[in-house]
């Protein structure tokens, strides 16, 4: 007697959101089954690999990012280059630039690079600020405008910036608004909710429901993003069907485990090495947890994670 | 069929005699109930109450036990499929696989670089995964040189000659024999149940795996796992989730319920960042013994980070053992500074701390595993409680009398002053990010 199994499919499914313009522009979401769960019901869209570019260029980046950049000289060259890396299907400018406690850039410089890099690339692109919630209001809805025509995900309007950033992306020049919440799913719908009252059509928004890096509280986003999926598809609830992106170089390149050097650490071995494994493994673990897109740095996670995902479609 | 509790306290002797483990019938009848525990833990049960019982009650998924001494590890037992509805119980284990043509001492030393404690938890390689080529003689020369190191083994063989042979080395350390199939699975069921060990079954698809584990039980063993690991890393990952979701159902299939071994080493050969990457997705879904390369700190700082994150009880905080942590080269002249037992504050603050490069004690007292707020609001972090570890643990190591409190509780600064004779109270930023900036500016006034 062969093995019975029941299928997981469910009647509700993800919504799929079109990011990008022309021949390039990309669907994620739209899947009625759980992440890789294709032994219940083919899943449409893949999950998507983004690689994220700063506005300060190369600075401080493990040599291994550094080579695969070298000669280059602009930030179109960088922007070009990172979407021409090896399993890359969009580009994540993060304008860290910005930040009052950093560089403090003026909005006018930091318009000046995504004009740029939008005039660069025919890839899907993401625009990230500062995560200053008061540079960011005035940053991204200028970036919004800016990168008109070329259906962008706005990374991120919060509970304290939605309006501004919402209705620019959302409303004004056609991008994607992404609603970025702190790892709670109570978080996460009420966000969607106001976003969605500000008139913004529920399939153009996408979630970053926020992540951690993996052993630092990583249980809080697995339980998080596993909850949202049984919500969206167990139980229909339209408020939590937006797909999810999660930018994971950030988190992931910043702990200790990432950024001890061989010197203070000799029994670690090589940093980068390091490094990597961090970003691979918390990318493996949000996309297992539900989410969509990720963005990373590093060519080899690019290039591990991408793999990986059409090994389990 | 469920059982509910209150059936299954009607047929227990009611005397709350607590040899089950719980300190009462009702609450060890509770437990049975949702599966937590087996109906024969109670000694008192009479035999007609457990043979009505003890099929409709059997946990979903059988907990197997391997290795012995402290290399005896517990695995399976599992009741949900995601941790929010409860927790899991038994976390995955790392095996690395070796084989007889490679130099096993060498790969076994250099897997045994990684041994390291993250919050009171011992993270190394627990197995070795001894594969067999087809020289018997060679494989048991293999198994001779891992024996006796403190590592639970798997055999995996398929040929039952070169087991016997290997179990006759090894057979006192409880391995696993990852051998059974289709084809020879009547003689390895008599072999493993001969030498007392857990036998891993593995069929060319899921059916095939569900057809031999059913014969197996049928001939009346069921110390087994199963080998999920399928042609393809599709196939696995397919294999795997459908096993466990077939015996965690609300309808249980219970020859599914074993626990399970992944083997990456064959569907993603010689690729560390893809072993990485999948053995991150196999912590999470659902794999039981997950089969690598090796071990080293790339793999480890991220999978057991992630494995412990994970299989923490969602009931109880992550906590760090109290005492005093130096840091940065710190003596017992250096500054103090103190904050909770809440590990992800722990980690936080630590990192935060290492980064500012200043030599300094950090003091970790009992706040009931909680955040600093939370912890102040709920009285486990008080000024009582500060001077009090502070008196009896800290005045006698560390001649600094300089103390920094966490930013979020600087109403305690008067407090603490007044508890503790001699010490100067400095309140820090209400952000760990914040923390570096402030220690280096500390040390460039000379305050610290």
């Amino acid at each position: 007697m062969p093995f019975n199994g029941k299928s997981g499919k469910f009647n509700a499914s993800i919504n799929a959101v079109e990011v990008g313009c022309g021949e390039k522009a990309l669907k994620i979401g739209g899947e009625n089954v759980l992440p890789f769960y294709t032994f219940d019901a083919p899943i449409e869209n893949s999950p998507k690999v983004g690689v994220m570019i700063s506005d300060l260029g190369l600075e401080g980046e493990p040599a291994g990012v550094k080579a695969y950049y070298e000669g280059c000289t602009t930030m179109a060259d960088i922007a070009k280059k990172a979407a021409a890396m090896p399993g890359a299907d969009f580009v994540c400018l993060k304008l860290e630039g910005a930040d009052p406690n950093g560089k403090d850039k003026s909005v006018e410089d930091c318009m000046a690079v995504v004009k740029e890099v939008v005039d660069a690339v025919d890839v899907p692109l993401v625009i990230a600020g500062c995560k200053n919630v008061a540079k960011d209001a005035d940053l991204l809805t200028k970036a919004s405008e800016v990168a008109q025509g070329k259906n962008a995900i706005i990374l991120a309007a919060k509970e304290e910036d939605y309006k501004g950033i919402g209705a620019a992306a959302g409303l004004a020049y056609n991008q994607k608004v992404g609603a970025e919440s702190a790892v709670d799913i109570n978080l996460a719908k009420q966000l969607n909710v106001l976003i969605s009252q500000l008139g913004v059509a529920p399939s153009n928004i996408v979630m970053n429901v926020g992540t951690a890096t993996v052993g630092y509280g990583f249980e809080y986003v697995v339980s998080t993003m596993d909850r949202i999926k049984a919500a969206a598809l167990s139980q229909d609830d339209k408020q939590l069907q937006m797909p999810i992106i999660t930018p994971v170089a950030d988190e992931a390149w910043n702990v200790k485990e990432a950024m001890a050097s061989e010197e203070d650490m000799p029994e670690w071995g090589a940093q980068e090495a390091r490094g990597v494994g961090m970003e691979v493994s918390t990318a493996a673990s949000v996309l297992a947890s539900g989410s969509n897109a990720v963005i990373l740095k590093h060519p080899t996670s690019v290039a591990t994670i991408s793999k990986m995902i059409k090994e389990l479609m | 069929m469920a059982l509910k509790g209150l059936d299954i306290f009607k047929l227990t002797p009611k005397t709350n005699c607590k040899e089950c483990g719980s300190p009462t019938c009702m609450a060890f009848s509770m437990k049975v109930a949702q599966g937590a525990v087996d109906i024969s833990k109670c000694p008192h049960m009479s035999e007609e109450a457990m043979a009505a019982l003890s099929e409709a009650t059997a946990p979903p998924m059988k907990t197997i036990k391997v290795g012995t001494g402290d290399a005896e590890y517990t695995l399976g037992g599992e009741t949900v499929l995601a941790r929010h509805e409860k927790t899991f119980v038994s976390k995955p284990r790392f095996a690395v696989r070796v084989t007889p043509d490679m130099d096993v001492d060498a790969a076994l030393a250099e897997a045994n670089k990684v041994d390291y404690d993250r919050i009171g938890e011992r993270m190394h390689a627990e197995m070795v995964y001894v594969e067999c080529n087809g020289d018997a003689a060679a494989f048991v020369e293999a198994v001779k040189k891992v024996t006796g190191k403190g590592k639970t083994l798997v055999l995996a063989c398929k040929d039952a000659d070169a087991v016997k042979a290997a179990l006759d080395v090894c057979k006192d350390e409880k391995p696993i024999v990852n051998g059974a199939d289709a084809s020879n699975y009547e003689k390895m069921v008599e072999i493993a149940k001969e030498a007392g060990v857990v036998l891993g079954v593995s069929g060319k698809d899921i059916n095939e795996l569900y057809d031999t584990t059913a014969a197996i039980e049928k001939l009346g063993y069921k110390e087994l796992v199963l080998d999920t690991t399928g042609a393809t890393i599709k196939e696995t990952f397919a294999t795997t989730v459908q096993v466990r979701r077939a015996c965690l159902a609300k309808e249980p299939d219970r020859t599914f319920g074993y626990p399970s071994i992944v083997n990456l080493s064959k569907v993603a050969p010689d690729d560390e960042a893809m072993q990485i990457a999948l053995a991150s997705v196999f912590i999470l879904k659902y794999g039981s013994i997950i089969v690598m390369d090796t071990m080293n700190y790339a793999r480890g700082l991220a999978l057991y980070g992630l494995r412990q994150n994970v299989y923490t009880d969602p009931q109880k905080p992550m906590k760090v053992e109290p005492g005093i942590y130096p840091l940065n080269g710190a003596d017992e002249n250096s500054v103090v500074l103190t904050t909770v037992d809440f590990a992800l504050t722990y980690f936080v603050v630590s990192g935060e701390l290492e980064r500012s490069g200043v030599p300094c004690n950090l003091v970790i007292s009992d706040a009931g595993g909680l955040s600093v707020l939370t912890a102040w609001a709920a009285g486990k972090l008080s000024s009582t409680s500060v001077a009090k570890f502070i008196k009896e643990e800290v005045e006698p190591k560390i001649k600094s009398r300089k103390l920094i409190i966490p930013g979020k509780v600087a109403v305690l600064k008067g407090d603490i002053e007044a508890k503790l004779e001699g010490w100067q109270v400095i309140v820090a930023p209400n952000e760990a990010v914040q923390l570096v900036k402030f220690l280096k500016d500390l040390q460039a006034n000379g305050e610290i």
